[in-house]
């Protein structure tokens, strides 16, 4: 059934994508997982946004950069996005030695890792609500 | 003493309030923790939300510094543990463990994906109890009550050890709680005892003053003036100078000098525990100086224990009653107490002033002090809680009488107060007298102390006080503080800080500050009572252990332990003080200064069994011998203040409170055993 088909789908997205989140989510709060990934999703994008706008300026304000990644490393370490996180340590190293073009670059792969984690939690999402629709 | 079984039918009441969930084990603990977690970050915050539920904890979250502290100060006891994220954009997580370690004194765990073991390492001499490395796992979260446990534990038993000597089993447990306290949890103890005393210290001021003074609250704008008072006058300074500069209405001497004392031990902290040791050689060296504001404390002290002195006199009177006796009226005890500190406390807040004045002064003055504290001093312990504990008393006031605390711990904290308060008072005495030393004790000579102290004993009501130390008569002339100022506790009493009060002690030297902080943290009365367990001659002083531990099983749960923590503070602050300056004679300095005493001291306190000993070695030099007044092994009453002091009042308070019966037939310190000073 179309239904359960998405469920599962559901399921096993969440499950391989989020394991330790998937155990938190139980019967009293069945939407756990989405509405932290929903978070998730909106303050990444606004941090990804902010560690840009701090990278384009000039001077390189390193300490907010490091703030800001320290911050999206926090989040995304939470969430279970440990290819995301890899490449906050790698920039937040780039940064602490102040070296505005490792930078530059290590942001790159953050960005398409968080892109392609983005897309992920897209799917997720979309597929969570069409089994709540059909359900 | 069923200390245990009422502790842990306490605790279990009190740990199951929230959760009654069919958790089968006998405590239900730690289901229903609460936890309040700060995080700025959204996802993160909410993860451990739900991770925190699932480990069946009341979770309480903010994403804001301060909403944090706001609600951590509209409801102190409403929190067990706190979880903090260290990157904060409003307020540095560092900025906001020592404000919760200053004010509030709860465990706090640091959060951060930062690993970095600078990081870390800054947790650590900030005195957070634990560091979590993000992501967090549930796992790790299971586990945090622990903090908790600890830090009431470690409090609890420095109470008790302090206050323990009734109680033969409980002995086994204070000497572990010194020994732990001691070098273990110095810095959470004396976060603890920091808390304690702020709480004791604003308890007490609603009791002294007015019986219900409006307690202040240290915000950060307050304490920031605070701060920079004391920049600008100096670290050492004295409060009421600090008062001056920072000109805040409504603010008293005794508000800075209590929190001066804690903000001295939580400076001390963070250069570095290790210095601890040094620092409190120093401190006690510097202690002279530091008496000034010692002795403004002790006049605080005086007043707070006569504002809570209620049960000092309650209990003075009882003990007197009772002749040797059990302070089986351990409200009246207190107020006896408290009244003889009230004598002491004016004078020389550092000499054992009270000792000596104690004994004029008669219990009643004492027991104002302890009001609140049904200090079941027996008439003894009293008497001998006077010599020592003018300090002591000074202390026991400091914890506030429960009441202003939290009703739970009340009747046990009123306990324990009581013995704190004799404790106090013979801690104060004792530590008045060392910590005064150098204005008083400094001329009368240490020698004078314990002679004062032996002859005031004696001289002193004629009570029982078997105030044998030498240096009681010391007290007498150390002592001669005005006391009458009930709350002018003698400065002595707790420069440590170990009275709530008391927290300009803190400043004064490094000791005196691990007195006081040692004894505010420590839960407040163990100490205290233990000094009069010592008095008893090792008597298990199970009576204020097991007040303490009673009231202390009871506020893990509940939010009395605030009031405990109160108790304990105040006591702990007098202990401390005396106990730092008597090197451990004190009995009750050890327990509460357990951390205090790391200068040396502390393990002589506790190993108070001779409390009195200790407040003697403590202040003077091992002049004063009071000797433990053997006021009669069976009363735990039998407080003498000399040894006492500080520890013995906080666990004759902790005691009283937890178990205001069996507190006064423990509390017979018969201890003061003097002699036995393990200098």
């Amino acid at each position: 059934m179309d239904r359960n088909r998405l469920h599962n789908q559901v399921a096993s997205m969440r499950r391989s994508l989020f394991d330790q989140l998937e155990e938190l989510q139980d019967d009293t709060n069945p939407n756990f997982v989405q509405e932290v990934v929903t978070l998730f999703y909106n303050d990444s994008t606004r941090l990804i946004q902010n560690i840009e706008q701090a990278l384009n300026s000039r001077p390189i304000d390193f300490c907010k950069l490091d703030d800001y990644m320290h911050q999206f490393k926090g989040s995304s370490s939470s969430i279970g996005a440990k290819k995301v996180t890899n490449e906050c340590t790698a920039f937040r190293e780039y940064c602490n030695a102040e070296n505005a073009e490792g930078c530059i670059r290590s942001f790159q792969q953050v960005k398409q890792e968080h892109a392609i984690l983005k897309r992920k939690l897209e799917v997720y999402l979309q597929t969570v609500r069409q089994a709540s629709q059909t359900a | 003493m069923n200390v245990s079984s009422v502790k842990g039918s306490m605790s279990i009441s009190s740990s199951t309030s929230t959760w009654k969930a069919g958790d089968t084990i006998s405590d239900q603990f730690p289901a229903g923790l609460r936890v309040l977690v700060v995080d700025d970050d959204p996802t993160c915050l909410m993860i451990l939300e739900k991770m925190l539920t699932a480990c069946l904890y009341k979770v309480t979250k903010c994403n804001r510094a301060e909403t944090a502290l706001s609600k951590l100060r509209e409801n102190k006891n409403g929190y067990d543990i706190v979880l903090s994220d260290v990157h904060m954009p409003d307020m540095d997580g560092f900025k906001l463990l020592e404000h919760i370690g200053l004010e509030m004194d709860l465990p706090v765990i640091m959060m951060s994906a930062d690993d970095g073991k600078q990081v870390v390492m800054k947790g650590v001499t900030h005195g957070a109890c634990d560091y979590l490395i993000k992501p967090v796992r549930i796992e790790a979260l299971k586990n945090i009550w622990q903090h908790v446990v600890r830090k009431r534990k470690n409090e609890w038993k420095e109470f008790e050890q302090s206050g323990s000597v009734e109680e033969g089993d409980r002995q086994p447990k204070q000497s572990d709680d010194a020994d732990y306290s001691s070098s273990a949890n110095e810095g959470n103890w004396k976060g603890s005892k920091r808390r304690k005393d702020e709480e004791e210290e604003t308890d007490e001021r609603d009791d002294t003053s007015t019986l219900k003074k409006p307690r202040v609250v240290w915000s950060v704008e307050l304490h920031q003036q605070f701060v920079a008072a004391v920049n600008q006058l100096g670290i050492d300074t004295v409060p009421k100078k600090i008062l001056e500069l920072m000109n805040v209405p409504g603010l008293t001497r005794e508000n800075v000098a209590s929190h001066l004392q804690k903000y001295r031990l939580y400076l001390r902290r963070l250069s570095g525990v290790s210095q601890h040791q040094s620092n409190l050689s120093t401190i006690i060296s510097a202690q002279d100086p530091t008496f000034g504001s010692l002795s403004s404390l002790s006049g605080l002290d005086l007043q707070t224990l006569a504002a809570t002195g209620q049960l000092p006199a309650q209990s003075l009177a009882r003990l007197q009653a009772a002749g040797l006796g059990r302070a089986t009226a351990k409200s009246g005890i207190p107020i006896t107490l408290v009244d003889q500190r009230n004598i002491f406390s004016f004078e020389n807040p550092k000499l054992r002033f009270g000792e000596g004045q104690q004994q004029h002064m008669t219990n009643k003055q004492q027991v104002n002090l302890l009001h609140g504290i049904p200090t079941t001093m027996e008439a003894k312990q009293l008497v001998s809680l006077r010599h020592a504990a003018q300090s002591v008393g000074n202390m026991n006031m400091q914890v506030p009488p429960p009441g202003p605390q939290s009703s739970q711990n009340n009747p046990l904290l009123m306990q324990m107060g009581q013995q704190q308060q004799q404790q106090q008072s013979r801690g104060q005495i004792l530590v008045d007298s060392t910590i005064n030393h150098a204005p008083r004790l400094s001329s009368m000579g240490q020698p004078i102390l314990s002679n004062g102290m032996a002859t005031n004993v004696s001289s002193r009501n004629g009570i029982p006080e078997n105030i044998r130390a030498p240096g009681y008569s010391q007290t007498p002339s150390m002592l001669n503080f005005p006391m009458n100022h009930a709350s002018e506790l003698p400065g002595n009493c707790f420069p440590l800080g170990s009275t709530p009060g008391v927290s300009n002690l803190t400043s004064k030297g490094a000791f005196q500050e691990d007195v006081n902080s040692e004894i505010k943290g420590s839960g407040g009365f163990m100490p205290s009572y233990d000094v009069f367990n010592d008095l008893n001659q090792h008597k298990p002083q199970s009576w204020e252990l097991q007040n303490v531990g009673i009231a202390f099983d009871s506020s893990q749960h509940s939010n009395s332990l605030q009031g405990n923590l109160d108790l304990t503070q105040s006591a702990l602050g007098q202990q401390g003080f005396s106990s730092g300056q008597m090197n451990g004679h004190n009995r009750s300095a050890a327990v509460a200064s357990k951390a205090v005493f790391s200068t040396g001291d502390v393990k002589e306190l506790r190993s108070a069994q001779n409390v009195n000993q200790h407040l003697n070695n403590l202040l003077v030099d091992n002049t004063i011998r009071v000797k433990s007044e053997r006021v009669c092994d069976t009363s735990p009453a039998n407080i003498f203040p000399d040894h006492f002091g500080q520890d013995d009042l906080m666990s004759a308070l902790l005691k009283q409170q937890e178990s205001v019966a069996s507190s006064e037939n423990e509390f017979d310190f018969d201890g003061y055993s003097m002699n036995n000073i393990p200098v």
